[in-house]
């Protein structure tokens, strides 16, 4: 029975090869016209839902956008992208001293300072995982599938470091009630959420002028095109490896301290957030840095927008669903535009 | 002997001594150290069915599932839903509830048959989920399926949780009938199970050594060294790599239910990541993927090495005991990386031999040979 239904399923896939172009134009059009709605629903019926989403898109994107860079140099799939921003958000909790506040942010100049310290020892921390457990697999020629268990390990190994030194308990950086402020079409904001969405959109602009307007970006984006290629014309490959990593893990570390600040810590989040950050980065399209900003973007807002939608059957109006809702997005893309939004065929 | 498999017997050597030892001096009687040898014989055949299922997937086909978990459970969840009685209270609500171990009048066996048809049905229930899976992810990159499986992992926990009516919540089922439960003493049935886990384990890996050994097995082996020769030859690669899929997680979904049985109740947070994927995956690696033997002795390897430690646990200092656990977390990670870096064939790496006929050819007529050939044809 096994094989006549798998035999079905490869009719099905070869009707679609048949058809191709025309399925993959509507699948595009019929996303875009998904999102639209998406974004319609939720200016209309759920604004406080899709002003979160835009939060919580804007953290997505920071990992999403490392997951896409080290697939598109490297080729493989990076388990352990999750526990790394986890493992970044408690090396700023650790390096968080001082209490005070700017201006109405629940935290002072110390965060700021935790946050680069952070975003310093996650580059350097990627870079020597990369030279001890990666690089000596690439040499050796292994296939990119053990480069992806052997970062399943390294996901175990961060999650029981973190374990370990801080416990499995929920953590928060500053606790205490912080109240959010009304803004006009009866929204609720917090001066920290502000905060969160200048630095991930700054981050994002700093690393669009590093991929764009410097040689190392070009360099990265004509390896990510095409590795031998780049070889030959004379790129030094191991050296964008290095700097894939230091971005990667720079942005990493980020993205899990401004999860921290939206809402808490737990070791345990870090393969969880695998999903939406995949997700996210899928629907973009793997490999493409503009896609994995709108993909992680759309996921987050679903996500919120979801649960902001009151209708009587699941995922609406569970925010236990969340991760269902990613889901459901991975598995959207899977089916009617494998190569994302953005991604090249 | 060759090297890897020298390293494997004293490696399970080392871990036999350990925990007969640590146990020995432990106990206060005979009864406890038998006791505690049987319960984790028993584990280590559960995760070996596991750990068999994965090298299907992963050992025979290269198919990527970081997801196991999601099999387990909905394997647990199945025979549980299938054996049991309908509820009979209003604070514990489940769907189904068959009362397949206490109905089938003469057939019933002592609820032999009830656990059977349970197992029966995680395996058809785990591969139509593996099956629906496999539609979408199977036919693009190995990643996205990992990716995919994580997230109906991911999906199931939040379901059994969220659907209070489904699998009564975060609660759980307690009360899974057990096979055989009646014929002896409850301190005695300990070993009654062991030896059931023990015959499935016997069944799937007989079961799973002959198809690697079939045509059907050549071509799984074919389509992870080189898909694209594979598909020239004329196979349909999606096909096989569906059924691999499919088979491997039935086979996850039938340990999900002697799982579920040996343990009487089952709630959503048993199916962490951590038990039900990640520890699987370091035993097939150090094991050796693509060896059944191999996904055995790695299952009995990292369970010994796992129980071992935690033997050590209350001979530590305080300060070092609580956190122990974590300890472990981190030599599993650690254990992966370093068998992929130093010896990427695990403990017993793979069997070359291919084929059921140059075994039967073999025993009537030894090649003739120089030696290292016949070696490999013979274990």
């Amino acid at each position: 029975m096994v094989r006549s239904l798998t035999r079905a399923v490869a009719l099905i896939g070869s009707a679609r090869r048949e058809y191709g172009r025309l399925a993959d134009k509507a699948g595009t059009v019929g996303l875009w016209l998904l999102i639209v709605l998406l974004l319609v629903v939720g200016v209309i019926d759920a604004r406080q839902y899709l002003v979160t989403g835009i939060i919580v898109g804007s953290i997505i994107a920071l990992g999403a956008l490392g997951i896409t860079l080290i697939f598109g140099i490297l080729k493989f799939a990076h388990f352990a992208h999750g526990d790394m921003m986890m493992f970044g958000a408690y090396i700023a909790l650790a390096a968080l001293v001082g209490g005070g506040s700017i201006g109405p942010l629940s935290f002072g100049w110390g965060m700021i300072f935790a946050i680069l310290l952070s975003m310093a020892v996650l580059a350097a921390g990627s870079v020597a995982i990369d030279r001890v457990v990666y690089r000596p697999l690439r040499q050796r020629g292994s296939g990119t599938v053990v480069l992806a268990i052997a970062s399943l390990g390294v996901a175990i190994m961060l999650r029981a470091i973190m374990l370990l030194w801080w416990g499995p308990d929920q953590q928060l950086y500053v606790s205490g009630i912080h109240p959010a402020s009304e803004l006009p079409f009866d929204i609720m904001l917090k001066p920290d959420q502000i905060f969160i969405v200048a630095t991930a959109v700054l981050l994002m602009a700093t690393v669009y002028l590093l991929l764009f307007r410097t040689k190392m970006g070009k360099a990265m984006r004509a390896m990510s095109d095409n590795a031998d290629l780049a070889r030959v014309t004379g790129i030094d490959t191991e050296q964008v490896v290095m700097w894939t990593w230091l971005i990667g893990g720079a942005l990493a570390a980020v993205a899990g301290i401004l999860l921290g600040i939206q809402s808490n810590l737990k070791p345990e989040l870090g393969f969880t957030l695998l999903l939406p950050l995949f997700a996210g980065a899928i629907l973009g399209g793997l490999g493409s840095p503009q896609g994995a900003l709108v993909g992680a973007m759309i996921v987050g807002i679903s996500q919120e927008v979801f649960v902001g939608i009151d209708l009587p059957f699941p995922p609406f109006g569970v925010p236990g669903y969340k991760p269902a809702v990613a889901f459901g997005i991975l598995i959207l893309v899977l089916l009617v535009r494998p190569r994302g939004l953005f991604g090249k065929t | 002997m060759e090297r890897g498999r020298l390293v494997a017997l004293l490696a399970v050597l080392a871990i036999t001594t350990g925990i007969v030892g640590i146990t020995a001096n432990d106990s206060e009687s005979l009864d406890g150290f038998i006791s505690f040898l049987t319960v984790f014989l028993t584990t280590v055949a559960i995760f070996a069915i596991f750990a068999l299922g994965l090298n299907v997937q992963w050992g025979y086909t290269g198919i990527f599932n970081f997801g196991i978990v999601a099999f387990f459970m909905v394997g647990a969840y199945t025979s549980a839903l299938v054996t049991k009685e309908p509820s009979s209270s209003e604070f514990v609500k489940y769907v189904g509830g068959l009362g397949l171990a206490e109905g089938l009048g003469p057939l019933n066996l002592e609820g032999l048959t009830g656990f059977i048809l349970g197992a029966l049905a995680a395996a058809v229930v785990s591969g139509i989920v593996a099956f629906l899976i496999a539609i979408p992810a199977l036919r693009l990159r190995e990643d996205y399926l990992a990716i995919a499986t994580i997230g109906v992992a991911e999906v199931f926990r939040r379901i059994a949780i969220e659907e209070e009516g489904l699998v009564n919540g975060t609660r759980g089922l307690t009360g899974i009938p057990r096979p055989l439960h009646d014929l002896v003493s409850p301190p005695d049935y300990k070993f009654i199970y062991l030896a059931i886990a023990v015959v499935v384990l016997v069944i799937i890996f007989i079961a799973i050594e002959r198809g690697a050994r079939s045509p059907w097995g050549r071509v799984l082996k074919a389509i992870r060294e080189d898909e694209l020769a594979t598909a020239a030859s004329g196979k349909n690669i999606f096909a096989f790599r569906m059924q691999a899929f499919v088979l491997g997680a039935m086979i996850m979904g039938i340990g999900g239910a002697v799982y579920s049985a040996n343990q009487g109740s089952i709630v959503p947070d048993t199916f962490s990541h951590f038990f039900g994927t990640f520890i699987i995956w370091a035993m097939l690696m150090v094991g050796g993927s693509g060896s059944n033997r191999g996904a055995i002795v790695g299952a009995y390897v990292v369970w010994g090495f796992w129980t071992l430690t935690g033997l050590i646990q209350p001979h530590l200092p305080e300060a070092l005991e609580a956190r122990t656990s974590y300890i472990r977390d981190l030599l599993i990670g650690l254990l992966i990386v370093v068998t992929l870096l130093l010896r990427p064939n695990g403990l017993m790496g793979e069997e070359k031999r291919v084929s059921l006929f140059v075994e039967q050819e073999n025993k009537r007529q030894p090649p003739q040979v120089v030696a290292p050939a016949t070696e490999s044809a013979e274990d």
